[in-house]
C-alpha cells in the first residue's frame, strides 16, 4: 500500500502523537471524567490507523503478519484476567471484588482497582482494533492479485 | 411511547434490508441498523427527565443522575457489535477472494 | 425534548432507507455514517457522554474499515450480466410484496406496541435496581463517573465477558483469513 502525498504526512505527524496522547488521557481519567478504556483504545487504535492510512505499509516496514498486535492484545487480556482472579487471594474470596482502597472521590489515584483495569482494557480493544485492521484492509491485497 | 415506535421502525428497515438485498455488504449494512436501533432503545428506557449525566463533580454531588446501569449495558454491546460486525466482514472477504463478487445469488450458484 | 429526538430519529430512518436502496456501495456506507452519526447526537441529548464517545470514535473506525473493503474490491451492488435478468421493479409483482411487507410490519409493530405497554413512559424511569446502584455509589467504588463504577465494580463480571468476545473476535478473524480456499 503506497502513502499519501507530503502535506498529508507532515499534518500526520504533527497529529498523531496529539491524538495519542488524547487517547492516554482519556484512559487514565476514566473514572473522574466521560471516557474510560473502550474509548480511549478506540482513540489509540485510530491514531496508528492514521499513521498507516498517510505513510503506507510499505515505508513503515510492517510485517506481513499481525503478530506483534495480537501479541499485545492477548498480553493485556492475560493481565485483566490476572487482576481479576487476585480478588479471590485477597480479603474476601469474590470474584473482581475491588481490594484495593478507594481514597478519596475525584483524586487521579483512587477507586481501587479501576484504573488499572481501564488501562488493561484500553490497550486490549486498541490492539484488537488495529489488528482487525491491518488483517483486514492492509494485508489482503497480497491475495487478490 | 411515539418514540419507542420510531426506534422500532429504525429496527423494521434493518429487517428489511437483511430479507431483500442480495449483496453482503447491504446484509451487513442492515445488520448494524438493527444494532443502532436497540441501543437507542435502552439509551431511551434509561432517561429521567431534567436529569444530570451520571458523572459526580462539585456541582452534582448527589441529586436527579440519569440511570447508569442501562448506559453500561450500552458501552458493552457498541464493541461486541464491532467484533461481530468485523467478523461478517471478514467473512464477506474471504467470499469474495474465492468468487470475485458480493452476489449471494451468484455464490450459491457456483460450486466450490 | 420528545420533539427534537423525534426529527433526529427520522433523519435516522431517511438515511436507513436510502443506504438500503442506493445502487453504489460508497454511497450506502455514507449513509451509513448519517444513522451512526446522529445515533451520537442522540446518545448526547440523553445525557450518556460515555456513549457519545465511544460511538463516535467507533463508528469511524467502521467506517473506515469497511470503505477500504469496498474500495479495493468492487462498488457495484450486483452483477450485470445476462443470466440474471434485471427487470424494472414496477411489475404487477410489486402491489403484491408492499402488502405482505405493510402487513409483517404491522404484525412486528403491533407486538411490540404489547411488549412496551407496561413500560414507563418517556422521561419517567423507575427501576430498583439502578436505585441501589446509585444510592451511594461514590463511596462504594470511589469512582466519581458512575457509569465507569457500575462496569467495572458492581459488573467487573460482563466487562471481562465482553473483553474476551473482541479477542474471540480477533482469533477468529485471522483464522478465516489465515485458510485457504481449495482452488
Amino acid at each position: 500500500m503506497k502513502g499519501m502525498s507530503i502535506i498529508v504526512k507532515k499534518v500526520t505527524q504533527l497529529v498523531s502523537g496529539l491524538m495519542f496522547l488524547y487517547g492516554i488521557y482519556i484512559i487514565t481519567h476514566g473514572h473522574l471524567t466521560p471516557g474510560g478504556g473502550f474509548a480511549g483504545g478506540a482513540i489509540l487504535a485510530g491514531s496508528f490507523i492514521l499513521l498507516v492510512l498517510a505513510f503506507g505499509s510499505d515505508l513503515l516496514k510492517l510485517k506481513k503478519r499481525e503478530e506483534g498486535s495480537s501479541v499485545v492484545e492477548s498480553l493485556a487480556i492475560f493481565a485483566f484476567l490476572i487482576l481479576g482472579v487476585m480478588a479471590l487471594f485477597i480479603g474476601t474470596h469474590v470474584f473482581f471484588k475491588n481490594y484495593l482502597p478507594a481514597g478519596t472521590v475525584g483524586n487521579l489515584i483512587s477507586a481501587g482497582v479501576i484504573p488499572l483495569y481501564n488501562i488493561f482494557v484500553g490497550i486490549e480493544v486498541g490492539a484488537a482494533l488495529f489488528t482487525i485492521f491491518l488483517a483486514l484492509a492492509i494485508f489482503k491485497e497480497e491475495v487478490l492479485e | 411511547m411515539t418514540l419507542y415506535i420510531l426506534c422500532f421502525t429504525l429496527f423494521l428497515v434493518g429487517i428489511y434490508g437483511i430479507l431483500t438485498q442480495r449483496n453482503m455488504i447491504k446484509i451487513i449494512i442492515g445488520l448494524s441498523f438493527m444494532e443502532f436501533s436497540v441501543f437507542l432503545f435502552l439509551a431511551l428506557i434509561g432517561y429521567i427527565e431534567g436529569g444530570a449525566a451520571p458523572i459526580l463533580s462539585k456541582n452534582f454531588e448527589s441529586g436527579n443522575f440519569v440511570d447508569p446501569l442501562p448506559q453500561a449495558m450500552v458501552l458493552t454491546a457498541i464493541v461486541i457489535a464491532l467484533a461481530a460486525n468485523s467478523m461478517l466482514l471478514s467473512m464477506a472477504v474471504k467470499l469474495y477472494r474465492k468468487y470475485g463478487t458480493f452476489d449471494i445469488r451468484k455464490i450459491s450458484q457456483l460450486k466450490g | 425534548m420528545e420533539i427534537i429526538l423525534s426529527g433526529i430519529l427520522i433523519f435516522m430512518i431517511l438515511g436507513a432507507i436510502y443506504a438500503i436502496h442506493a445502487r453504489d456501495l460508497l454511497s450506502a456506507l455514507i449513509s451509513c455514517g448519517i444513522v451512526g452519526y446522529g445515533l451520537v447526537i442522540c446518545f448526547l441529548l440523553l445525557k450518556a457522554p460515555d456513549l457519545a464517545i465511544v460511538q463516535i470514535v467507533v463508528e469511524t473506525i467502521t467506517l473506515i474499515i469497511m470503505v477500504s473493503v469496498v474500495l479495493v474490491s468492487t462498488r457495484f451492488e450486483l452483477d450485470k450480466e445476462p443470466g440474471f435478468k434485471h427487470k424494472s421493479r414496477l411489475n404487477h409483482q410489486l402491489l403484491g410484496h408492499i402488502l405482505i411487507a405493510v402487513f409483517i410490519g404491522i404484525v412486528l409493530l403491533y407486538s411490540f406496541r404489547l411488549a412496551i405497554m407496561h413500560l414507563d413512559s418517556f422521561g419517567d424511569h423507575t427501576l430498583r435496581m439502578s436505585e441501589a446502584y446509585l444510592e451511594g455509589a461514590a463511596e462504594k467504588t470511589g469512582s466519581a463517573n458512575l457509569v465507569t463504577g457500575v462496569l467495572f465494580d458492581f459488573r467487573g463480571y460482563d466487562t471481562f465477558g465482553e473483553a474476551t468476545i473482541l479477542f474471540t473476535a480477533v482469533v477468529g478473524i485471522l483464522t478465516i483469513l489465515r485458510i485457504k480456499g481449495r482452488k
